[in-house]
């Protein structure tokens, strides 16, 4: 599904301040797999996010998605088979468009007819059934400004828009972080019925260790843009907090320096 | 009533350059400077093509021009990444020579006693007054139609989207340099639009009748705003034209009482969009005043 080979990314190239983001990454997703990313700061979470999402371009390295190339594929060409979610609530949608609006920009990301109705009557019903499920009333608000929401009504909603055309891949960058714990609790247990529902391939950044070891199939576990610890199945089932954290500290020469992922188990 | 008629007949020539604004200034979110170049581009196709017997033909391909500069504004702004602003007069400036040379290397061109628009339905049996009206009505209500119809198509909400939230429309697959490009291409062609009938309307053409032109038609959004509020797309729309018409009056009307000379009209129209543009501050300040003193009453 995923195949990404000998990924390298390097910032301000040939200066002093030369930092290596991803070094050799090579990594493969199975269709259908939720892996959950951790790491501490710097680690190259965020940047193989971005890599794969087409946001810049890598020094070396290939990724494929479904088979094709597309390690120069220019970002908005990516989105339409790649859904991807920020920590920011407010980056996800047009706060002065509304919920139906904002929703058949993401539904119809494909439709090759740009003079064809905006947001289609047939469609509305797709959009009132599908945000229903979200079970947070917004169902009746279809025409409301997305910019009256609040931000976990809006990460709610930018999450049914990075899903509902059904992409290959979803990336999800901490999009539960900015949240209250209640949101963030809801936003999570939406995200998990949403990805099985769809058999959507899912990669999740997240800081809390506890979450990464029992969300999804698959957890990997990045350090200074090295895969440090790839584990799924039983291996994974076995795996706790503090047993990760040892192994951290053994294969890792820098010390766990990341307070939010120390403190939040 | 002359005042009344003339501001209606002016009103609805310079709303469609208020539908234009609109679009870059409102909808996506970039003042765009072209306008002042590309209104007189429009005048400058529209005299020609009336002076040598083709008026209609005029108006289409002002139209057509006025997307063309559009176009190269879009393309500096987006493929070469110059600052929106700076782009606009980039192109604004280089459009003085095209126009001078449409205009044949004329600053004015006279239409005295070519066919336009206007005489070939003088057969209509309505005076000539209401004549005068209903050309720039006809043209103004299609315009305004038209782009009430396209942004609510997909293409027209993935412009919108992407002068509100541009990181959304990247993520939902859309190409944003494509976008920004077709939304100045087409503000401008309402722009040249604009100037092809006021060309056939009045009579001539003129090398200078863009300058300010953009303030012009951000004073007439502007008001509109103030009068309608910021509410839909389809009532921001009407609300330009609106505001234009009102505008024009304001205008008719302070000239006629000789409030102030002629060639004051564009230092009016700029303390209009600059008052316009500063009520949310002061009401902003009125407010933490109001708190201030509320607080010192209490203690």
């Amino acid at each position: 599904m995923l195949e990404i080979s000998n990924a390298t990314k390097i910032f301000l190239a040939g200066t002093p301040n030369e930092h290596v983001a991803l070094d050799k990454v090579t990594l493969s997703l199975a269709k259908g797999e939720f892996v959950t990313l951790i790491g501490s700061n710097g680690a190259g979470k965020s940047t193989l996010f971005n890599a794969i999402g087409g946001t810049f371009w890598l020094n070396r390295g290939k990724i494929l998605l479904q088979g094709e190339n597309i390690t120069y594929l220019a970002e908005h060409k990516r989105a339409a088979r790649i859904g991807r979610l920020f920590q920011d609530p407010l980056k996800g949608s047009a706060p002065d468009m509304t919920i139906e609006e904002n929703l058949a920009l993401a539904y119809n990301r494909r439709s090759r007819n740009g003079l064809r109705l905006g947001v289609h009557p047939k469609d509305v019903k797709v959009f009132r059934e599908k945000i229903a499920q979200l079970d947070m009333g917004l169902e009746d608000r279809l025409r409301t400004k997305v910019g009256l929401l609040s931000g976990g009504q809006r990460q709610a909603l930018s999450l049914l828009m990075s899903t509902i055309a059904k992409p290959a891949l979803l990336l999800l960058d901490e999009h539960t972080a900015a949240l209250d714990p209640a949101a963030a609790e809801k936003i999570m247990a939406i995200t998990k019925d949403i990805v099985s529902q769809d058999q959507i391939t899912t990669m999740m950044i997240t800081h809390n260790i506890q979450t990464a070891l029992k969300t999804g199939t698959r957890t990997i576990m990045l350090d200074q843009g090295k895969i440090l610890l790839d584990i799924a199945g039983k291996a994974r089932e076995e795996m706790t907090v503090s047993r990760l954290l040892e192994h951290f500290s053994q294969q890792s020469q820098n010390t766990l320096d990341d307070d939010r992922m120390l403190l939040s188990h | 009533m002359t005042l009344l008629i003339g501001s209606l007949q002016l009103g609805f020539i310079y709303g469609m350059l208020a539908l234009g604004i609109y679009i870059s200034f409102r909808i996506l979110n970039i003042p765009d400077l072209t306008a002042d170049g590309s209104f007189t581009l429009g005048l400058a196709v529209s005299a020609v093509l009336t002076l040598a017997g083709h008026p209609l033909l005029g108006i289409l391909l002002a139209i057509v021009a006025g997307a063309a500069a559009g176009t190269v504004t879009g393309l500096l702004q987006t493929k070469l990444e110059i600052h929106p602003i700076l782009a606009g007069i980039i192109t604004m400036s280089s459009l003085y020579s095209i126009n001078l040379y449409v205009l044949g290397s004329r600053s004015n061109l006279s239409l005295i006693g070519s066919d336009t628009l206007f005489t070939q339905i003088a057969w209509l049996p309505v005076s000539k007054e209401i004549l005068k009206t209903l050309v720039p009505f006809a043209f103004c209500f299609l315009c305004a139609v038209v782009l009430i119809w396209f942004f609510k198509t997909h293409l027209g909400l993935c412009i919108r989207a992407t002068g509100n939230n541009e990181e959304m429309v990247k993520a939902s697959s859309i190409n944003v340099d494509a976008m920004k490009i077709l939304a100045v291409a087409i503000s401008n062609a309402c722009i040249g639009l604009a100037g092809a009938v006021l060309a056939q309307y009045q009579g001539y053409a003129d090398i200078s009748s863009g300058i300010g032109i953009m303030v012009v038609g951000l004073a007439s959004a502007i008001i509109g705003e103030a009068i309608f509020g910021r509410r839909s797309l389809t009532i921001g729309l009407l609300s330009a034209i609106f505001g234009s018409l009102i505008y024009r009056f304001i205008i008719a009307a302070a000239l006629k009482s000789s409030i102030f000379p002629a060639y004051m009209l564009r230092v009016v129209s700029a303390v209009i969009v600059v008052i316009a543009l500063a009520v949310p501050v002061v009401k902003k300040h009125l407010e933490l005043h109001n708190m201030r003193k509320k607080v010192e009453l209490d203690a």
